[in-house]
């Protein structure tokens, strides 16, 4: 996984709210077998609008995705990170997202980060008044900033510095082995197995 | 002081636990589908690693496949690749597989409590959010993705960050005509779609005590569209009766069955957050909008945007009754229905065919309407061809199809037009979910079915 520290890019405001993950990739669009090429079938519904933000041209290069509060509710679908992903989003910011797409976001190094729902709007309002303002999100410092703005945002160090060094979670998981050995041999005898088929 | 059920199951499986991480967390049961699960293989096969545990593995077909013709090939190229990459990945992997045509192919669902597979105390996961739906046992379930589908192939643990608890405590009686589908639309728009959020949800009280196996998994199934990953309800005797005789049942019965009944949220437990709903109020619960949260009594009007306070729940209703093409004040039972849909995860179990053919028998469906039916598992669909239900839904003009995830979220051919509303027993209603620009109204199987005879959303009690 590429190392996420520091992100500088232009926003989009997305001025919705419980955007799930329906609307973020439809299901019709999971039928490939690869992480790559969901960027046709990101938001795909509201794409056919003009007037939808990703449209217009101004929006057309943004990096990081202003979103309205419970983003990424629904389906677990890894594809609506790869979609985001895919696209060349490199951030979601949003006051609260839904738990699957936050973790799934994580540990595909795409950065979710949470502001109060207050500076959500404030953020809109630079963007929209100014398209190219530069937004900066900085693992390395916890914060997201532009114009004359810094916003302090949480995540916890273990995740934060996964993404930082770029790590494979399940490499790490590996390591520990010996744990899961001993764990399985003390398992209840009684718990079902899928195998023999019975 | 004591614990609630589900710290005890998590304490249970934690491998490795160490300050700053996320505990390490054993699965005792991996459930895999078509299409949250090539990337994953791909992963696997990329960094040379294999399936630590094939015998806690079990893959079906369910998502994208068809419901009509199912031992030809699938038509859909792309629905096929996907199918045919799952089917290979089975092999490679010595993982076991129902594929159609199988008898016990179906959705994820509904085969492992088919099979007895899934059981209390155990920890199961699936790369799908309404894996919840086997919480109903007393387990831990919750829905992955397809990075951590590759996780737990390689080393079937995962590492979780602990969820607080909440209690949701329903007492007292339903009415006739009332559902546990009703229950969780009712909890979900009491609480709304983020309010479960970073919890797993006990439900308790006498009302979900007198559930049986069927109607506690739809409200399990649920709990994800109340924001929380798990759902869960102690074991009792009637967990151990539905489980007592099916394939995979313990053969150490006794021992298993004596630690299911340590599976109790202890009497000085304490939840993080404990919500109390009353039973005897519940009346049968549709949803008006474009997310699960937006229901309401089926007795009430289609809600004013005005009337809500905060503005971003202005904004979502004013959206959501744009998208739907509903009129605020218009009373929900007389809005004209044009594809009645009986199946999934949610509702595709034999009880929810009974009840809805209870029904309809020997009556017809209204002449604007279509009707789905779509069992939930290949067993499921023989279970009530055997008792003759097919041929109810067929004699009163509806469909009736093979197994499959089908019209609840329009992956294989089953979808709604642009426009075209339904009476669905799924458990989505977001925009597009059953089709581009469908229009959904979630509903239990009873409402369904007195739906379709009438051809407006109705409760039995309205026939």
């Amino acid at each position: 996984m590429e190392k996420f520290i520091k992100h500088t890019g232009t926003g989009v405001p997305l001025r919705r709210s419980n955007v799930d993950t329906d609307q973020i990739i439809p299901a019709v669009y999971l039928k490939r077998v690869t992480r790559s090429g969901f960027e046709d079938g990101l938001f795909a519904a509201w794409r056919n609008d003009p007037d939808f933000v990703l449209n217009k041209a101004e929006y057309k290069n943004g990096t990081v995705l202003v979103a309205g509060a419970d983003f990424g509710t629904g389906s677990s679908r890894e594809h609506a990170v790869w979609a985001l992903q895919n696209y060349g989003f490199k951030a979601v910011i949003s006051s609260r997202f839904a738990d699957i797409f936050r973790g799934n976001s994580l540990k595909g190094g795409l950065l979710t980060v949470i502001v109060a729902e207050a500076d959500v709007e404030a953020m809109w309002a630079a963007i929209e008044a100014d398209p190219a303002t530069a937004i900066t999100v900085d693992l390395d410092t916890r914060t997201v900033s532009y114009n004359a703005v810094s916003l302090p945002f949480t995540i916890d160090d273990y995740t934060r510095w996964r993404l930082m060094e770029g790590l494979d979670d399940i490499g790490l998981t590996l390591k520990q082995t010996d744990f899961i050995d001993t764990f399985e041999d003390k398992r209840r005898s009684y718990k079902p197995a899928t195998l023999p088929i019975r | 002081m004591g614990k609630t059920l589900a710290e005890k199951i998590w304490a249970e499986h934690v491998v490795r636990q160490a300050d700053g991480e996320p505990d390490l967390l054993y699965i005792d049961l991996h459930l895999i589908h078509e299409v949250t699960s090539p990337q994953a293989f791909d992963g696997l096969r990329l960094a040379g690693r294999t399936v630590r545990r094939p015998d806690l593995t079990i893959a079906t077909e369910d998502h994208n496949v068809p419901t009509l013709d199912i031992l030809k090939p699938i038509a859909d190229p792309v629905s096929k690749l996907q199918v045919d990459t799952l089917r290979a990945n089975c092999k490679e992997f010595g993982i076991r597989l129902h594929s159609l045509g199988d008898i016990e192919q179906g959705i994820v669902h509904v085969v492992g409590p088919q099979l007895g597979i899934t059981q209390p105390g155990m920890t199961i996961v699936c790369g799908d959010s309404h894996t919840a739906t086997h919480g109903a046992f007393g387990a831990i379930a919750f829905g992955i993705g397809t990075s951590e589908v590759e996780h737990v192939l390689a080393t079937q643990t995962l590492p979780s960050t602990r969820p607080k608890t909440m209690a949701i405590n329903v007492e007292g009686t339903l009415k006739p005509g009332v559902t546990s589908k009703d229950i969780i639309l009712a909890i979900i728009a009491k609480i709304g779609t983020g309010g479960g959020q970073g919890y797993i949800i006990e439900y308790r009280g006498s009302a979900i005590r007198a559930l049986s196996m069927e109607s506690r998994m739809t409200v399990c199934n649920m709990s994800i569209e109340a924001g929380a990953r798990a759902g869960l309800i102690a074991p009792d005797e009637t967990t151990i009766a539905y489980i007592k005789g099916k394939p995979h049942a313990p053969e150490n019965w006794d021992e298993a069955v004596a630690y299911w009944k340590s599976l109790y949220t202890d009497s000085d437990a304490k939840f993080d957050i404990e919500i109390d709903l009353n039973a005897d109020e519940l009346e049968p619960f549709v949803t008006w909008g474009t997310n699960p949260g937006q229901g309401l009594p089926l007795n009430a009007k289609v809600p004013h945007p005005a009337d809500y306070a905060d503005p971003a729940t202005r904004a979502s209703a004013e959206r959501a009754l744009e998208y739907m093409g509903l009129t605020a004040g218009t009373p929900l039972k007389e809005i004209a229905i044009d594809t009645v849909f009986l199946g999934s995860c949610t509702n595709g179990r034999i009880e929810d065919l009974r009840s809805a053919a209870e029904i309809v028998k020997g009556k017809k469906i209204a002449s604007t309407l279509r009707m789905l039916v779509v069992p939930g598992s290949a067993r499921v669909r023989l279970e009530a061809e055997a008792e003759g239900l097919d041929k109810v839904f067929i004699d009163a003009g509806a469909e009736w199809r093979n197994a499959g995830c089908s019209m609840c979220l329009g992956m294989n051919p089953d979808q709604l037009a642009s426009g075209e509303r339904s009476a669905s027993t799924s458990n989505r209603n977001f925009e597009g979910r059953q089709g581009k620009g469908g229009r959904t109204h979630l509903v239990s199987p009873v409402v369904a079915a007195a739906t379709a005879l009438r051809g407006k959303l109705s409760s039995p009690a309205d026939l």
